[in-house]
């Protein structure tokens, strides 16, 4: 539970207008049908006593301690499972009610431990206030058979689970189920042997528990508590702030103690989350305090030189000296910078500012070119906006959902906790996946249909759903004439028809049966609402942007745009990625995704910075690396990204990164791409500072500072001091004023400030005088762009095709207990789940070449070669291997190769041909590797501990 | 910059527009989206492989390169 949350009404509100009229203890109330008693008496201001109840889920009527007395009913109905009656006398305190409840406490208090003041949850237990509220005095049974002495289950590193405080109200299981939809919490035996349990009778960290923490918040008792509660105390004050993890952006509530985080619980008014959070959001935040943190500025002439910390003003002095260096020796456009996705709205813009202004050139970039750009260019080709048409909660009007190369559970979990519920209520699924990923069949999940696609065959497979939409009359004719180009529907509509791309035809290419695929199309195209949900598996293909327009075609075509329950929905990968590209993060757009050779625009910007900006768009990161190695690029400042390890062809990007003569990185960490830098700047975590993100639903939500900088200033600070140093002044005394600047110049953004922020919570753009509260939902009544724009979409196979050499199809994705490149969660007790990358194999492809469970293997590509152990699983398809990329050692992308999307160069991660064998060894790159970590280890820790430089 | 890779590239793109029926709107979809997303150093290497008869440009890619080379320039 949480000390801080605001008032529980003890059941789920109801949706439609409070038509239903009663008196609740001589109080007229109104209120809608199907709202309980309880949840009715509390909108009066009637608190009728609970335990089992929370309006976080639905009813149970199990520990009667809210028992009403109803005029013309008899006995004693449970207030929480008795709904409203027109005319409905309820009378909530009678002496008979008070008696009842009363003794039903004592039952409960006779079987629990009276050590309330050594208790973890004195002063925040349910149980506690509800024995005071019903005036409990004395306990009358006498001692015998309890639970009192049960052993605690301390086995999960977050939280404890003590079953001698457990009141076995079901809570626990009911949000395991209810909310988080994992169904790992069970209710054993019955009366009083009753208890509960991690499914399947083991302790909770080996249990199908995926530790999302719902249940710590649903437990009214001390019986499931977070550990840090347990070892410093209840919190006493709260600021809430947004996760800094994945694009789903879940508001959180920080609870301290003094200026000491204690734990972070999910906030129930959160717009993205309603209360819900994930293992890594609300658990694995130590790695803001973890001793690799760094928080001096320190500078070298060479990467094989050791750190030397100096002062702020020396580090960002030599970082300006050495850009305007190289700029007088190699030209303007020899230098440029990556913002990050992983930083504030506010950060990013500045740092986009800072290249486009004191540096001069449009050479800056983000890390969604290596995820989502494909969306961005997809989308904007199609319908006009470069961000998904939904919020999050559209899915639960959604009646059919095809979720294209996502894992949510893994990447996106609570989202996924929520199109969980959808599913169980009956919507229906299409996972189009090479892997039989969790939501294929999971508890109460089951897919109507699994498309196992071969990796890269997307197009081919969209256009084949689109070909069955088509041929079979399965169009929204009046969607299209009205919403869209004919012109280009006209041509699409030929094109798409041609017998080539039937499901029979493309068979042989996508491995899918035509069966099952025009099966699939029918059920989307014929669904009241059909929604796409879709992630990196589409988009980092060399077709990427072309799945994108794919898609997007199918939706129109359809008639699925514009309403509740459908559209088309990147699950973005990072905290703020939507926002570092809403920021003007690319090469080629200023904020707001204007073109930099718009004229309007640019003089806007001008205006209002005072430089001129040039017409023609800079490099990306891959044009970068490019350059770099061709010795025409010998500068790059680095806000929070890890190029070095998240970017493809490792040998390559580390070729660039050592033929830069300055590299500035600015992190909390000196990860794998600090490694070879010359300035390193000391960044802030997201809850060291200020600013906003801008999750997948284009919601923007306030970032909170909850503790000071560790390194003395947030990276926004640090940002300004290098454009100042470089003579550009910028003088900012918040993000607010920030942000009020990105609103004077972004006309999607023009409503938006840090007070609005503050009043209604959090904002999706478009906000502007249109939409002052912002946008759920977009392309409502016209596109973005006018019309909705059908572009040809032919399949074009890879050039990384599997060869007698290379005979596997290597695909990579993340997991549940993990984030990206891991820099964070490898700091935390997250790593008890995934203590390394592996690489997944089908059984048959295993036992060809002689390898076992956890055999160590080698995957071989033309790029590189890299080691790991090997997991056999039927949830690959023969021909097809999988890892994550978690662990820098692991080496995942000295494999991956730098093919990319033909329209973005995002690269082409999910595709990459290899071969698999046995061996006993790590690669030769991983040998180097553990030796380049060690010396560089080495030269800082000599800095560390007082060594001289 | 390696002008191969730049030719993949080009080449990458010029497969997207061989699907559009209309060899004008093809070149010049090519053509704008070289500009509007390539560095001017990447154009200016690519027009000097297309100059110097590099053969393993595709034919959409000399054309739109031919077509529209001052906006590339």
């Amino acid at each position: 539970m949480s000390l801080l949350q605001a008032r529980d009404l003890g059941t789920p509100a109801r949706a439609g207008e409070a038509t239903v009229e009663l008196t609740i203890d001589g109080i007229p109330v109104r209120t809608a049908p199907g709202t309980s008693v309880m949840r009715a008496a509390a909108e009066a201001g009637i608190a009728i006593p609970k335990l089992c109840a929370t309006e976080q889920l639905e009813a149970f009527g199990s520990c009667r301690l809210c028992v009403v007395q109803i005029a013309g009913k008899r006995g004693f109905p449970a207030s929480c499972t008795t709904l409203v009656e027109p005319g409905m006398e309820v009378s909530t305190e009678t002496p008979a009610v008070a008696e009842l409840r009363r003794n039903v406490m004592e039952l409960y208090i006779s079987d629990h431990p009276l050590d309330c003041l050594t208790c973890s949850a004195n002063g925040d237990c349910e149980l506690q206030d509800m024995a005071g509220r019903v005036g409990l005095r004395e306990v009358r049974y006498a001692e015998g058979e309890s639970h009192v002495h049960e052993p605690a289950d301390r086995s999960n590193p977050y939280f404890d689970f003590d079953p001698s405080k457990c009141i076995v109200c079901s809570r626990c299981v009911r949000a395991c189920g209810e909310i988080q939809g994992t169904f790992a919490l069970t209710s054993t035996e019955r009366g009083f042997g009753s208890r509960i349990a991690a499914a399947g009778g083991e302790d909770f960290m080996h249990s199908e528990c995926v530790s999302c923490g719902a249940c710590v918040a649903a437990c009214p008792t001390a019986s499931l508590m977070e550990k840090t509660v347990v070892e410093l105390g209840t919190p006493q004050r709260s600021i809430t702030t947004t996760c800094a993890y994945c694009g789903v952006g879940c508001s959180l509530k920080a609870e301290l103690q003094g200026d000491t985080l204690v734990r972070m619980v999910p906030d129930a008014d959160g717009g993205a989350n309603h209360g819900h959070a994930c293992v890594k959001g609300r658990f694995a935040w130590g790695y803001a305090t973890h001793g690799d943190r760094i928080t001096k500025p320190m500078i070298r002439n060479s990467i094989r030189d050791p750190w030397r910390e100096v002062s702020w003003e020396e580090a960002i002095g030599h970082a300006a000296s050495e850009l305007r260096r190289l700029q007088h020796a190699y030209g303007a456009e020899s230098i440029g910078g990556i913002t990050s996705s992983r930083c504030t709205n506010e950060e990013t813009y500045l740092v986009q500012k800072l290249v486009r202004t004191a540096f001069g050139v449009n050479n800056v970039d983000t890390c969604a070119r290596v995820c989502h750009s494909p969306t961005g260019y997809g989308l904007k080709q199609t319908m006009g906006e470069s961000a998904g048409t939904q919020d999050f909660d559209s899915v639960l009007d959604a009646d059919v959902v095809l979720l294209i190369g996502a894992n949510p559970t893994d990447g996106h979990p609570v989202f996924a906790s929520r199109l969980k519920r959808r599913l169980r209520e009956g919507a229906k699924l299409i996972v189009a996946d090479p892997r039989a990923i969790d939501l294929v069949d999971t508890p109460y999940v089951r897919a109507a249909y699994h498309l196992p696609l071969r990796p890269g065959t997307n197009v081919a497979l969209v256009n084949a759903l689109a070909h069955v939409a088509v041929t079979e009359g399965l169009i929204d004719e009046d969607f299209v004439a009205a919403r869209c180009e004919g012109d280009s529907f006209d041509k699409w509509r030929e094109f798409i028809a041609d017998p080539r791309h039937s499901p029979e035809a493309v068979a042989e290419i996508t491995g899918v049966a035509p069966a099952d695929l025009r099966g699939a199309a029918r059920l989307y195209a014929t669904a009241r609402n059909a929604a796409i949900y879709y992630g990196l598996g589409v988009t980092e293909h060399s077709q990427g942007s072309t799945m994108v327009m794919g898609i997007a075609n199918l939706a129109m075509a359809t008639g699925n745009i514009g309403r509740p329950g459908v559209g088309v929905n990147p699950l973005r990968g990072q905290n703020n990625v939507q926002g570092a590209c809403d920021m003007g993060s690319f090469p080629h757009e200023l904020p707001g995704y204007r073109h930099v050779s718009d004229a309007v625009t640019r003089a806007a910007f001008e205006a209002a910075w005072g430089v001129s900006i040039s017409p023609e768009p800079g490099l990306r990161i891959p044009n970068m690396l490019d350059a770099a190695v061709a010795g025409g690029f010998k500068g790059l400042y680095v806000q929070g990204e890890d190029i070095a390890q998240s970017d493809p062809n490792t040998h390559h990007v580390t070729a660039a990164l050592e033929s830069l003569e300055c590299l500035i990185v600015q992190d909390i960490f000196l990860n794998e791409t600090a490694k070879y830098a010359h300035v390193f700047l000391p960044g802030s975590s997201f809850l060291e500072k200020d600013g906003t993100f801008t999750n997948a639903e284009r919601r923007i939500s306030p970032v909170r500072k909850v503790v000071e900088p560790l390194a003395g200033y947030a990276d926004w600070e640090v940002t300004q001091l290098l454009a100042n140093a470089l003579g550009y002044p910028m003088h900012y005394g918040h993000p607010a004023e920030i942000m009020d600047e990105i609103a004077r110049l972004t006309p999607t953004f023009a409503g938006v400030s840090f007070d609005k922020l503050d009043r209604l919570g959090s904002l999706q753009w478009p906000c502007n005088d249109e939409q002052p509260e912002g946008t759920p939902t977009m392309h409502v009544d016209a596109f973005v762009r006018g019309k909705g724009r059908f572009l040809l979409t032919e399949y074009l196979a890879t050039d990384e095709r599997s060869t007698r050499r290379f005979p596997l199809l290597l695909t990579t994705g993340r997991i549940l207990s993990q984030y990206n490149v891991g820099a964070q969660t490898r700091r935390t007790a997250n790593i008890r789940w995934h203590e390394e990358d592996r690489l997944e194999i089908h059984p048959a492809d295993a036992e060809d070449r002689g390898i076992r469970h956890g055999d160590a293997v080698s995957i071989e590509s033309r790029a590189g070669v890299t080691v790991l152990r090997a997991t056999v699983s039927e949830r690959m398809q023969p021909g097809v291997v999988y890892t994550t990329f978690h662990w820098p050692a692991s080496g995942a992308n000295v494999v991956t190769t730098e093919n990319s999307d033909w329209a973005t160069n995002c690269p082409e991660y999910k595709v990459t041909a290899v071969q698999v064998a046995r061996v006993e060894s790590p690669s030769a790159w991983q040998r180097d590797y553990a030796r380049f970590d060690a010396e560089q280890t080495a030269l800082l820790a000599g800095e560390r501990d007082g060594a001289p430089g | 910059m390696d002008p191969k890779r730049l030719i993949e590239m080009a080449n990458q793109i010029a497969a997207f527009y061989a699907s559009e029926p209309d060899p004008v709107a093809a070149s010049a979809g090519v053509a704008d989206h070289i500009a509007r997303f390539w560095d001017p150093r990447m154009r200016r290497i690519l027009l000097e492989q297309a100059s110097a008869g590099n053969e393993t440009l595709v034919p959409l890619v000399e054309r739109a390169l031919r077509e529209h080379g001052q906006r590339l320039g």
